[in-house]
């Protein structure tokens, strides 16, 4: 088999590394030469490590590295992509040609040229994620014990028999450089704990889980070290245990106060996708679906998504946050945006192609034509398309806190933690349970719930949102792994929320023998 | 051992993963001898126990379009080589995609250091021997030679007559995969197999957005795809399902084209774990304790199995860990035949291990759809569903929504479009109410992925729940 000439590494330093710079303009002439007017190319490298482990046992150890280059080219006004490992000059000069003559083969399939914002021009940029301790200092058998440790406590609580865990941690190195004349490089280091504890009853009539413990984050092992695992564990083992001898709820309408490590997951599917200007314009039709947030001009300034206290920002700036970039995979530096402005549709995520369909919207705003920076393409290997920046629910002007929601409600459930999710394909109607449903009465939790699933219209719920807590509450969640486009492709995205209280919401009961 | 696709290790479905790969025109897709020679390079660069070796490359190219307009198109040659080193019970996974000398030789080295910190592997289970494995034939050049022109033209069955037709948008999505992949280890174990297959799927959409109509269609063999039939039946279905009205939710009979039953049935293979079974966390656990292996559990018409040799899937023969695949039944004629028993479970309770299948398929009958609609009074037809998410273990309850095309049946025809609703049901309960079984076809896939081959069903008493005003 053919072996490559010596590997060339990109850099964790802040500098970009000279052979790779000269790979990425390499690949960039030949595009221009190829006859592409614009192209970008991308050298990743892309690692991971997962320490899984189950009870007091270790599962696997997996360590990935993955390197390589992505050309983008745009030729009379569309799109080719070429992607290889081979980081050699041929290489990535097969790269680009490819991607040219993939754009050249698509010209009889074109109807209407592709257009790009204009983006300022960053000729030496770089930048880093917020992590002080790198995953990969830390030895496996440190994350091991760790892990067994923290499954120990956990199933110190009755009946809980079975705990998984595992650590993920991933690393990219971004080097990116396009034909306008960006040359830009990148660290982001992330990661993830995964835990279940499960507790089976005595007699093998019925299970019950508990999991998605805690956010994953754009940090390092500091992080892990914060969380304190062990207490915790032994907390979520008791909560596990405690699900066995909960009450099945009675169906009907129910006041619902939703925790941030629950409604993070809400704000997910049923505000930040479908605000994704592809979605809302077709582009994801055949996979993802498309949003009942278009056309645009008819929501635009227009619609009333929510209440008067639901305001919804995009960026890609919160530190720790997993969509957090100094500059994102088109070479554009992400700005803060509305996307829901006192309960009304204000803007969509988009890319430098996307924002020139809403000129006319930004020119009668007076603002300028100009993408929010949400490129972004989960390999080397993939190309680069509009995905979501950190979509979070801003704080309340009242200093009010989970405990006090809970306090000012009759008759409702409190739900904790995120668990089973599902949203149609114009993210109208969904349904969501959560790790924990606390029952309230006269403004008292008075006890644990179980098989408990809300059922929403989109609209109707955010409609119904009439109180929600002060920035002292605002905590950040996400998701690790949010799938999006063909091929597939996956990204880690935060959400940041308030505790919120929504009104008369239609609960189901999911326990179901036949 | 764990397989060593880090994909795998994503969950994310391994289909529309196209990493695996190295350039077609390079001849970088590994033949049989190549694969064999450089797992025994890498075999000799260890010093540890025991090693395993996974690599795997290939070609992936693939078209896009959305609005009538072409989007994104491209193509990627990666390879992969996944080292399992072992000491005892220690053992740790380095995966890479360089394969210079010195690449390989850093990742052994890695995964022998990282082995030897790991903390001991109290399941760990010898490496295989030399298996025999039966070669499955699943490599068309109709798809390892699809060129990107070819996949432009294949785009315009469905791009022309929707542009020409004034009133739809087309979405769209052809993808070709090209791979070889081999394991190997330091006890005499190779297992070898290359396939190629072509994907597409296709929506459209009434420009009004009152209408939306899906189709798509995979095969090993470009040659055996009818790409303008797909591209049809999508228009079709998109006119047809205009201006839905709204039906009252609740238990419907229901005819479920193949892509719904694939969608929903597909899910019972994760929860076959024979382990998680005895452990008293599965839907088959038996009240008191152990498994229902031996009890009918589903509607006596239905049988489950895999089979990678079956011509409609051709998959890889053997499983992450090397054990050969060959027809499996889990469940034959209603009964409950087997669960998933990994070589730790197997050896765990005396029985021999089932290896991971890489297949999913239903027997059927002769019926077609069109047959069932003519003996329905009144009945939901259903073309696929989407979104599908566990919310009870216990039952393999999940909830989902129907979409792209969902229709009312009245006297035997159909009647009207009608809006999607919520489902909250379980696979198990649908094959417990089945009244017709149809026959079986290759979908272009499952939200799971996979290669499947399901029946359409008509059931009674499916549970949807809600209505939703998406289309």
């Amino acid at each position: 088999m053919p072996i490559d000439g010596p590997a060339v590494r990109s850099h964790a330093s802040d500098e970009m590394d000279a052979s790779v710079k000269d790979l990425l303009l390499e690949s960039l002439n030949a595009a221009k030469l190829a006859g592409a007017s614009f192209a970008d190319a991308r050298i990743g490298r892309y690692l991971q490590n997962f320490v899984f482990t189950r009870e007091k046992q270790i599962i696997n150890v997996v360590d990935t590295d993955s390197i390589g280059i992505g050309v983008r080219a745009l030729v009379d006004g569309t799109w080719g992509f070429g992607a290889s490992r081979s980081l050699s000059k041929d290489g990535v000069v097969a790269a680009a040609r490819e991607a040219v003559a993939i754009a050249k083969a698509n010209r009889v399939a074109r109807d209407r040229a592709v257009e790009l914002a204009p983006a300022p021009v960053y000729p030496s940029a770089t930048w880093k994620s917020a992590y002080e301790i790198d995953p990969w200092s830390i030895p496996v058998e440190q994350k091991a014990d760790l892990l067994i440790q923290a499954n120990s406590e956990g199933m110190k609580a009755a009946n809980v028999k079975f705990v998984f865990s595992g650590f993920f941690f991933r690393k990219m190195e971004r080097n990116y450089a396009n034909t306008d004349g960006s040359v830009i490089s990148q660290t982001i280091v992330q990661s993830a704990l995964q835990q279940q504890f499960t507790a089976v009853s005595s007699d093998f009539t019925d299970f019950q889980n508990r999991g998605n413990t805690l956010p994953p984050v754009a940090r390092g092992w500091e992080w892990v070290l914060q969380q304190n695992l062990l207490e915790n564990s032994r907390k979520w083992g008791e909560e596990a245990s405690e699900k066995l001898k909960a009450k099945p709820v009675e169906v009907g309408r129910y006041d619902l106060v939703l925790h941030p490590s629950h409604l993070w997951l809400t704000i997910h599917e049923s505000v930040a996708h479908p605000t994704e200007l592809d979605r809302a314009m077709g582009y994801e039709a055949n996979y993802a679906g498309t949003s009942f947030v278009a056309p645009p001009d008819r929501f635009l300034g227009k619609f009333r998504y929510g209440s008067e206290l639901m305001n919804v920002v995009g960026d890609r700036s919160q530190v720790g946050a997993l969509a957090t970039v100094g500059y994102d995979d088109e070479g554009v530096a992400p700005d803060e945006f509305t996307i829901i402005r006192n309960g009304i549709v204000n803007d969509y995520q988009t890319t430098r192609e996307q924002a020139t369909w809403l000129r006319w919207w930004y020119d009668r705003e007076k603002r300028p034509t100009r993408s929010h920076g949400c490129s972004y393409a989960d390999s080397w290997s993939s190309v680069q398309f509009q995905r979501m920046p950190n979509v979070s629910l801003q704080p309340g002007a009242k200093d009010l806190t989970w405990e006090d929601l809970i306090a000012a409600t009759d008759k409702g459930i409190a739900l904790v933690g995120d668990a089973s999710f599902s949203i149609d394909q114009q993210r109208y109607n969904a349904q969501f349970s959560g790790q924990m449903a606390y029952e309230i009465k006269s403004g008292k939790i008075v006890g644990l719930l179980k098989d408990v699933a809300y059922q929403i219209r989109t609209p109707d719920f955010w409609g119904s949102m009439d109180m929600i807590g002060g920035k002292r509450s605002y905590e950040v969640w996400g998701s690790f792994f949010d799938g999006k486009g063909q091929p597939g492709q996956v990204n880690a995205v935060s959400h940041g929320s308030v505790p919120a209280r929504f009104r008369n919401v239609n609960v189901i009961n999911t326990g179901r023998k036949a | 051992m764990t397989r060593l696709h880090s994909d795998d290790v994503l969950y994310a479905p391994r289909r529309l993963m196209t990493r695996d790969g190295a350039a077609l025109p390079d001849g970088t897709i590994l033949s049989r001898d190549e694969a064999q020679n450089l797992v025994e390079r890498i075999r000799k660069m260890s010093k540890a126990d025991g090693i395993d070796v996974q690599v795997g490359g290939g070609y992936s190219a693939n078209v896009r379009f959305a609005d009538n307009q072409m989007s994104t198109a491209g193509a990627v040659t990666d390879f992969q080589v996944g080292i399992q080193s072992w000491f005892g019970p220690k053992h740790a996974v380095v995966v890479t995609n360089e394969t210079s000398e010195e690449a390989l030789r850093a990742a052994v080295d890695k995964s022998e250091r990282l082995a030897r910190l790991a903390p001991d592997d109290p399941e760990a289970m010898p490496l295989l021997g030399p298996q025999a494995y039966q070669p499955v034939e699943a490599w068309f050049p109709s798809v390892a030679d699809m060129d990107a022109g070819e996949r432009a033209r294949i785009a315009l069955t469905a791009l022309e007559p929707t542009r020409t037709s004034g009133d739809l948008a087309a979405a769209g999505f052809l993808v070709t995969n090209a791979q070889a992949t081999a394991l190997g280890n330091s006890k005499g174990m190779f297992a070898y197999h290359r396939g190629t297959n072509v994907n597409y799927t296709l929506t459209v959409r009434t420009q009004d957005g009152s209408g939306s109509g899906w189709a798509g269609a995979e095969h090993n063999d470009a040659a055996q795809l009818d790409f303008r039939a797909v591209s049809q039946r999508a228009i079709e279905k998109a006119r047809l399902s205009r201006n839905p009205v709204a039906v009252e939710p609740g238990r419907y009979t229901v005819i479920l084209e193949p892509q719904a039953v694939g969608d929903l049935c597909q899910l019972i293979g994760g929860y076959t774990d024979a382990r998680a079974t005895d452990e008293g966390r599965s839907p088959f656990v038996k009240a008191g304790g152990g498994t229902r292996i031996g009890e009918k559990i589903v509607d006596s018409r239905i049988t489950l199995y895999a089979d990678p040799f079956d011509p409609m899937v051709r998959t890889q023969p053997f499983d992450g860990d090397g054990l050969p695949l060959g027809r499996q039944v889990f469940i034959e004629n209603g009964v409950l035949k087997t669960l998933y028993y990994s070589r730790f479970w197997a050896r765990k309770k005396g029985v021999a291990p089932t290896g991971a299948p890489t297949s999913f398929l239903m027997s059927g009958g002769g019926a077609s759809v069109e047959d069932m609609i003519r003996d329905t009074e009144r009945g939901i037809l259903v073309t696929r569903l989407w979104y599908l998410r566990e919310v009870d273990p216990r039952t393999i309850l999940y909830t989902g929504l129907t979409r792209d095309g969902t229709f009312l049946i009245e006297n035997g025809k159909i009647s009207k479009s009608i809006k999607n609703f919520r489902f909250n049901d379980s696979p198990l309960f649908l094959l417990n109410n089945v009244e017709a079984i149809g026959r079986p076809v290759r979908l272009a896939g499952t939200e799971a992925g996979g290669a499947v081959v399901v029946p359409p069903i008509k059931a009674r008493d499916f549970n949807f729940t809600s209505l939703s005003d998406a289309v």
